[in-house]
């Protein structure tokens, strides 16, 4: 074999030892700090959770004796059962509902699609709280359609679940959707030309198709249910379930100890669902890779007909759970005077020195939406974009996973046990703002940081090599270049943090303090005090806050992309 | 040309991702001015070696010496070369001026000149009236030439092509072939190209390094690599060759599926084992009876004739051979004289010079 004229003399050469930029360990620096903070804000309090579950209230260590002292309560063990049918049902009833709709939207030729789509979204708008009152308004105690009920209470299990069904029905609409877009149109020309009967095409391409994402809505559907605090501590009345134990356990009876307990309890069912759900949503993008051509639905009369039925009924019930709210806090006094005012903001809200909590939601949601925008940018851009570091990036990657895994009440248990403990140098945070900032950001991160990574991956990888070959600081083309092409998935990313900072209630139950009071938390200590009129209030405050943020976001993606068309939509294909 | 003092030489360039030898040892020199380009089938390690060049990814061990400089532990950035991906990697949200631009802002130039470079730079690749569209409103080729254009603005001593016709159709791709050839030429620019199209290798190299599995089989002008392949998979990989087993007799005749054929090699002892590799144009096919006066020449009968525009595949069956059928190009005007169908008799000539032994 022919090798050139070596200059170099055949010897073993040492291993390289690279020169490492001060660039490079900027980007080091900053992703090692990144990876700190996460751990920081996120295993630090669930740590402490798994301390304090086996540790009496002294502090001494039990081993398993709080655990099992608790599965000897018969009433606590009843609230893991409740807790569990209660999501199940819940599943049960969303996800048909959801697949239906997300069917007639992307089969049918109905009219008013896009009105629909939009209208089946407005409950994310909301905290979960506000179906509640809601619900209480339909059918409870002087409720209009009490009747309908026919004796059953709504205090209890069956307002649990249809409050539950308004919160989940949109985020089960989402995923389901994304799978039913992502199917491919030949496969419907296939079978049509094989005179495939529709019934048939339905179970054997339309259903496999979807599958994934049924289960992945599913589990989003239970995991959300069984993690929510709001909707059964407002309308569960006696109906004992866990999220609401943790609650008693701590803010009741300050029993730590017990409530660490139940919080891993709470855990396993939505850490499971997660489990599954992220398994299924690799396999849901793995889908998508493929090069399919969108399905292009056909007009047929009778199914279109049908298919428009079903989304309007949908669409007025959930406009009806909204308007009852709103109504709910315009009228003077329910039900002996129905008559319009603005009393119940004016004199209830303002006046009942409760608006701050409003001021304080609008605040947090805002500095969250930027500081958490800016934090999952960048950690997802030096995950993406920089080289090396393999630990350090494995590290991160399952950190922003493990939010979604995680219930609001754990977290936010954690966070109190964590940061409230004396010896934590950053004690100073316990009910401060910017700990409820902070859990917000880590609470909604896995979302967002998903979002980055989709835009990221988006881009040619090989930008940031062109730069170092043209002497360009990374920094300096992250903000020339990576920047502007992600700013659609960056906006997307500041509206999702800011809606869920004006709705978020659980991870900041235990965390606001007297002068920190949120909106949300608001509205269930107004219930509390019998206040249904001010805390409807409220809630449709946080609805007009969320609705105007999306208008927004709306309106700057919409300038964004006239005004980046040129680039953007480019008239010639490379 | 390896003589002198090289540009860039790489000695001893190993590279692993994990147990996965991707480069075993790799040494080879670059002259200044020249156009070499690594040639390989795809995953064989050529990308894996640009890069170590560039400093995009770390060699195991092995030094590279630029322009007299050792460069081996140097960070990409702190190094002088300038680069094209097959997918162009031309930032999107910037026009094609600020694109070409984008090297020349951090060297403290003034705008006037940034400017003048532009556009000296936006006319060498063809393209001076695009300064102010987006990539997206270009076509592939022209945005490869920007790729390009922005890849030499800085007036780098080394340029780096990965692939950078690939994702291009093939008319433009001749094109931008011979483009990107005059230019080098002109600018003088050391360049390295990685392709995995050998057409593209033998018309625009000035040397050619084969690679293999991580491995560097042979270095040489395109000639050199064409006509006297010095591994097998050399031979294979460029151009077409018919493979011949092949038991030798001595005396410089070797026993080929039952016919005794000269060739060219006396040096083989009787007995050995070897391979003949034979290209398919340079075996003689004659329709009309017996070719007097040359060697090697064998009956055959014509087992297919694949048409393929300036020549014509035909295979044929040698007489009293248990061999497949040899491969012979016959140029076009040729075949249309007649007699070239399946089943006509033939005699073919194996010249006893062109067949080599290899390995
Ligand atoms: N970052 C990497 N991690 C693991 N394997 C890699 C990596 N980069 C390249 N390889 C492997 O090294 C081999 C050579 O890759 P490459 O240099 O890209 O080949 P070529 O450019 O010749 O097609 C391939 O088998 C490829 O799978
Ligand atoms: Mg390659």
């Amino acid at each position: 074999m022919a090798t050139p004229a070596a200059v170099f003399p055949p010897v073993a050469f040492a291993a390289v030892k690279p020169q490492v930029h001060w660039q490079d360990r900027l980007a080091q620096g900053l992703l090692i700090a990144g990876c700190c903070t996460l751990a920081l804000f996120l295993l630090a309090p669930l740590g402490a959770i798994l301390v304090k579950s086996v540790q009496d209230r002294s502090g001494a260590f039990v081993g398993l004796l709080q655990f099992r002292e608790y599965f000897g309560t018969s009433a606590l063990k009843q609230s893991i059962w409740n807790t569990l049918w209660v999501a199940l049902a819940v599943t049960a009833v969303t996800v048909p509902l959801a697949f239906t709709y997300a069917y007639a939207l992307t089969r049918s030729c109905m009219p008013g699609r896009a009105l629909f789509r939009v209208l089946a979204l407005t409950p994310i708008l909301a905290p979960s709280l506000l179906a509640a009152i809601s619900f209480i308004q339909w059918f409870g105690n002087q409720g209009l359609l009490k009747g309908l009920l026919a004796g059953a209470s709504v205090y209890g299990p069956i307002g649990i679940i249809i409050s539950a069904v308004y919160a989940t029905f949109p985020h089960a609409l989402m995923i389901i959707l994304t799978a039913l877009l992502l199917s491919d149109g030949r496969l419907y020309e296939a079978a049509e030309s094989l005179r495939t009967p529709t019934w048939r095409k339905f179970f054997t391409i339309t259903l496999p198709g979807a599958k994934y994402g049924l289960v992945s809505a599913a589990m989003v559907v239970f995991s959300y249910t069984v993690s929510d605090f709001g909707i059964p501590k407002l309308i569960g009345g006696n109906f004992n379930v866990l999220a609401v134990d943790i609650y008693k356990q701590v803010v009741g009876q300050q029993n730590f100890n017990k409530g660490a307990v139940v919080s891993f309890v709470l855990l396993i069912p939505v850490l499971v669902a997660f489990v599954v759900d992220w398994t299924m949503q690799g396999k849901l993008q793995a889908q998508f890779s493929a090069r399919a051509v969108p399905y292009v639905a056909k007009p047929h009369r009778a199914f279109d007909a049908a298919m428009f039925v079903f989304c309007l009924a949908v669409s007025l019930l959930l406009l009806a759970v909204l308007g009852m709210a709103v109504w709910t806090s315009l009228i003077k006094f329910w039900p002996y005077d129905l008559s319009l005012s603005f009393r119940h903001y004016t004199y209830g809200l303002i006046d009942g020195g409760v608006f701050g909590a409003y001021l304080n939601s609008l605040k947090m949601a805002f500095v969250a939406s930027v500081a958490g925008t800016g934090i999952v940018f960048v950690i997802g851009y030096l995950l993406e974009k920089t080289r090396g570091m393999r630990g350090t990036k494995a590290a991160v990657r399952l950190l922003a996973a493990i939010p979604m895994g995680v219930p609001g009440m754990v977290l936010g248990l954690g966070y109190i046990l964590f940061f409230n403990h004396p010896d934590n140098p950053l004690h100073f945070l316990y009910g401060t703002l910017t700990i409820l900032v902070i859990s917000t950001i880590v609470h909604y991160y896995t979302s967002s940081h998903l979002t980055a990574v989709t835009a990221l991956k988006a881009m040619d990888s090989e930008f940031e090599a062109v730069s170092a070959s043209l002497k360009v600081p990374f920094y300096k083309t992250f903000h020339r270049v990576t920047v502007p092409v992600c700013l659609p998935a960056i906006l997307d990313i500041g509206r999702y943090l800011f809606v869920n900072g004006m709705v978020t209630i659980s991870a900041v139950v235990f965390l606001y303090g007297p002068d920190t009071r949120l909106a949300s938390i608001a509205v269930l200590d107004l219930d509390d005090a019998g206040d249904i009129g001010p805390a409807a209030a409220m809630a449709t405050l946080i609805v007009v806050s969320s609705t105007i943020a999306c208008l927004l976001y709306a309106v700057a993606t919409r300038v964004l992309l006239t005004r980046t068309q040129a680039w953007r939509k480019p008239s010639t294909a490379g | 040309m390896a003589s002198g003092n090289p540009f860039l030489a790489l000695g001893g360039i190993r590279k692993t991702f994990g147990s996965f030898e991707a480069l075993k040892t790799i040494s080879l020199e670059v002259a200044r001015g020249e156009l070499m380009v690594f040639l390989g089938p795809s995953g064989c390690g050529k990308t894996t070696l640009l890069r170590i060049i560039a400093g995009l990814e770390v060699q195991d061990t092995g030094t590279i010496v630029q322009d007299g400089r050792d460069i081996s532990r140097l960070p990409a950035i702190k190094r002088d070369y300038g680069i094209v991906f097959q997918s162009y990697a031309l930032f999107p949200n910037l026009t094609i001026h600020d694109n070409v631009a984008y090297g020349l802002v951090n060297r403290r130039q003034s705008r006037d000149a940034i400017r003048k470079r532009v556009a000296e730079l936006l006319s060498l690749v063809g393209l001076p009236t695009e300064g102010a569209k987006f990539p997206g409103q270009l076509s592939g080729g022209q945005q490869q030439r920007i790729a390009l254009a922005r890849a030499l603005a800085p007036a780098p001593g080394l340029l780096l092509l990965d692939e950078p016709l690939s994702a291009l159709d093939a008319l433009e791709r001749v094109r931008l072939r011979g483009e990107i050839r005059s230019l080098q030429k002109r600018l003088g620019v050391t360049t390295v190209m990685v392709t995995h199209d050998q057409e593209e290798a033998l018309t625009m190299a000035d040397r050619i390094v084969v690679m293999n599995q991580g491995c560097i089989d042979q270095v040489g002008t395109p000639r050199e690599i064409y006509e006297t392949p010095v591994t097998p998979f050399v031979a294979d990989f460029i151009g077409k060759v018919n493979v011949l087993a092949a038991m030798a007799e001595g005396g410089g005749r070797f026993n080929v599926g039952g016919l005794s054929l000269a060739v060219a090699r006396p040096d083989v002892a009787a007995g050995t084992a070897v391979k003949l590799y034979l290209r398919p144009e340079d075996v003689a096919v004659n329709v009309n009876g017996a070719l007097s006066g040359v060697a090697n020449a064998v009956a055959g009968r014509i087992a297919k004739v694949e048409f393929l525009g300036a020549f014509c595949m035909v295979g044929v069956q040698l007489a009293g051979s248990a061999a497949p059928p040899l491969v012979a190009n016959v140029p076009r005007h040729q075949a249309d004289a007649g007699g070239f169908a399946p089943g006509a008799l033939v005699t073919v000539s194996l010249p006893p010079a062109a067949m080599r032994i290899l390995g």
